[in-house]
């Protein structure tokens, strides 16, 4: 605790900041802001429950790369000191009267208030894909129960038809399906059945990925591993008993297993709070600032938010560093900077010991190079490489110690410095 | 970038085709791209999703999804396939003359 106290800084002045969602935004963002304006503020994260997921281990559950229960932790004791965990559902945000009311009657007010409550899988809204082959022939991964299920199912596999589906854009980490693919081809050699299973992407979008550069290199690598894709194929309707799923304009993928990636949406309170989100959920938030555009004392970060870049923990990573400034300056009554560019990287995963990485933003197309210094690296981008598979590997203990309590890493740009520059230029002090 | 005529009128259009300013649009244009497409009369229903999509681009900077179509056009989304054959999002903002949606990142 600090030893000298402005004066204003007595209990019950302290500025009260609601973060909604304790998962990765959210958790980062409570850390640096708890961090950032210490005693001067009273920090309350609100969830459903105390279990933090780490969610890139979902993958690698399914092939026996990671145990279920080492990548869930508490979610309180990832929150420094002093900031409150409160477990309640939130019934919806009256962001008018500048309060959130919960589940059980109760409301709380915030003189700020930051939506972190990530994105939710909506399996219902796909015709049969919870129907009679849920957890069968049909599954998914994007939840630890069905990774788990999925796990089974893969050890059960004895060749055949694999699909593995995208119901629709935006998902989170839109690289997931790819690697899974990748995953699912390197599992299937090893087994020695590589040969009588075919491997198959159904995808919306028009190529493998969204960024035109990133798709050629991967659908090269797909192609080299004897994965098929079938792009711009929208699954209407999962036929279990069929052992088919039939896109929106009536064609059809034969499966024996099938691996459907759900539909996402924001969490189902956005739609019930006045102004605050789109028809799917996601809060409309200005993509530079990350204030929102239902009021200026909310903001969001993470999967909630609808900006166009990929939904990943490294993007709310990346916008951790210009959220809690603007919070800070919106408190102190300041222009807000500008400072989130988009910013997102991601490992992935091709099997054999090797990753791929790449790192993009809102202009920038992923391009080959090295990262996170341009000629030193280490590690390369949009190439394959051990290391970069070393990298994924050590990423959940870089996770839990590093990214979570709000920390900066080394060498890598985070975006805000441009921006505070800028600032400093303007108020006329020396950089 | 190059230009394209349509309906007698010279506008830009990027490599696939999409117009790069919406103000260059009218509805002659959009019967013309859609006539390509192999859309040969523009109902009712196509013109209620193909100015759906067009305000919400110009009141909000960005196209909307098929997702978002389905939801907030009127249309449910197995129609909007059967109006906008392929790719109904992208088809409709060619024919709304609007940049290709970003969609999906």
């Amino acid at each position: 605790m600090p030893s000298a106290q402005p004066a204003s800084n007595i209990e019950g002045m302290a500025d009260r900041i609601v973060i909604l969602g304790g998962g990765t935004a959210g958790t980062i963002a409570a850390n640096r802001l708890s961090r950032q304006l210490g005693e001067s503020a009273r920090i309350t994260v609100i969830d459903r429950d105390d279990r933090h997921l780490y969610e890139p281990g979902l993958l690698l559950v399914p092939f026996e790369m990671e145990e279920p229960e080492s990548i869930v932790r508490s979610r309180g004791r990832q929150l420094r000191p002093g900031v409150e965990l409160r477990l309640a559902e939130i019934d919806r945000v009256l962001s008018s009267e500048g309060k959130v009311l919960l589940g059980d009657g109760s409301s709380i007010a915030y003189d700020v208030l930051i939506v972190a409550t990530g994105a939710s899988l909506l399996p219902g809204e796909t015709e049969g894909l919870m129907g009679s082959g849920w957890g069968e022939t049909v599954h998914s991964f994007y939840s630890l129960e069905s990774a788990v299920a999925l796990r089974q199912a893969l050890r059960d596999f004895e060749g055949g038809k694999l699909l593995v589906a995208v119901a629709d854009m935006p998902i989170k980490c839109p690289v997931a399906p790819l690697e899974l693919c990748f995953l699912s081809d390197w599992r299937m050699r090893e087994r020695g059945i590589r040969d009588s299973t075919q491997i198959t992407l159904l995808t919306p979008l028009d190529g493998a990925f969204t960024k035109p550069t990133c798709n050629r290199e991967l659908s090269g690598l797909l192609t080299g591993r004897g994965i098929e894709v079938v792009s711009e194929f929208a699954t209407g309707q999962v036929d279990a008993d069929a052992g088919k799923i039939v896109s929106y304009d009536g064609r059809e993928a034969p499966f024996d297993l099938a691996v459907v990636v759900p539909v996402h949406g924001g969490a189902e309170y956005v739609s019930r709070s006045p102004g605050l989100g789109d028809e799917l959920g996601w809060v409309r938030t200005d993509p530079h600032t990350l204030q929102s555009l239902a009021a200026p004392n909310v903001f969001a970060i993470g999967d909630a938010a609808d900006l166009p870049t990929s939904k990943a923990g490294s993007a709310a990573h990346f916008q951790a560093a210009t959220l809690t400034e603007n919070v800070r300056r919106h408190l102190s009554g300041e222009q807000l900077v500008r400072g989130y560019d988009g910013h997102v990287n991601c490992f992935i995963e091709t099997g054999f010991h090797k990753a791929l990485l790449i790192d993009f933003d809102y202009e920038r197309e992923p391009l080959p190079g090295r990262y996170p210094d341009a000629h030193l690296g280490p590690l390369p981008l949009l190439a394959e490489s051990r290391l970069n598979h070393l990298a994924k590997l050590a990423f959940q203990t870089l996770y839990w110690h590093v990214l979570l309590p709000g920390h900066d890493i080394p060498g890598v740009d985070h975006g805000l410095e441009a921006g505070e520059r800028a600032a400093k230029a303007a108020r006329g002090e020396m950089t | 970038m190059s230009s394209a005529t349509y309906a007698g009128a010279d506008v830009e259009v990027d490599a696939e085709g999409f117009l790069t300013d919406p103000g260059q649009w009218n509805e002659q244009i959009a019967a013309e791209i859609a006539a390509q497409a192999g859309i040969e009369q523009l109902t009712d229903r196509h013109w209620q999703v193909v100015r759906f999509m067009r305000d919400r681009y110009l009141s909000t900077g960005s196209a909307p999804s098929i997702r978002t179509l389905g939801k907030a056009s009127g249309v449910p989304i197995k129609e909007l396939y059967e109006l906008f054959p392929k790719g109904p999002a992208k088809l409709a903002a060619k024919i709304g003359g609007i940049p290709k949606p970003r969609g999906c990142i």
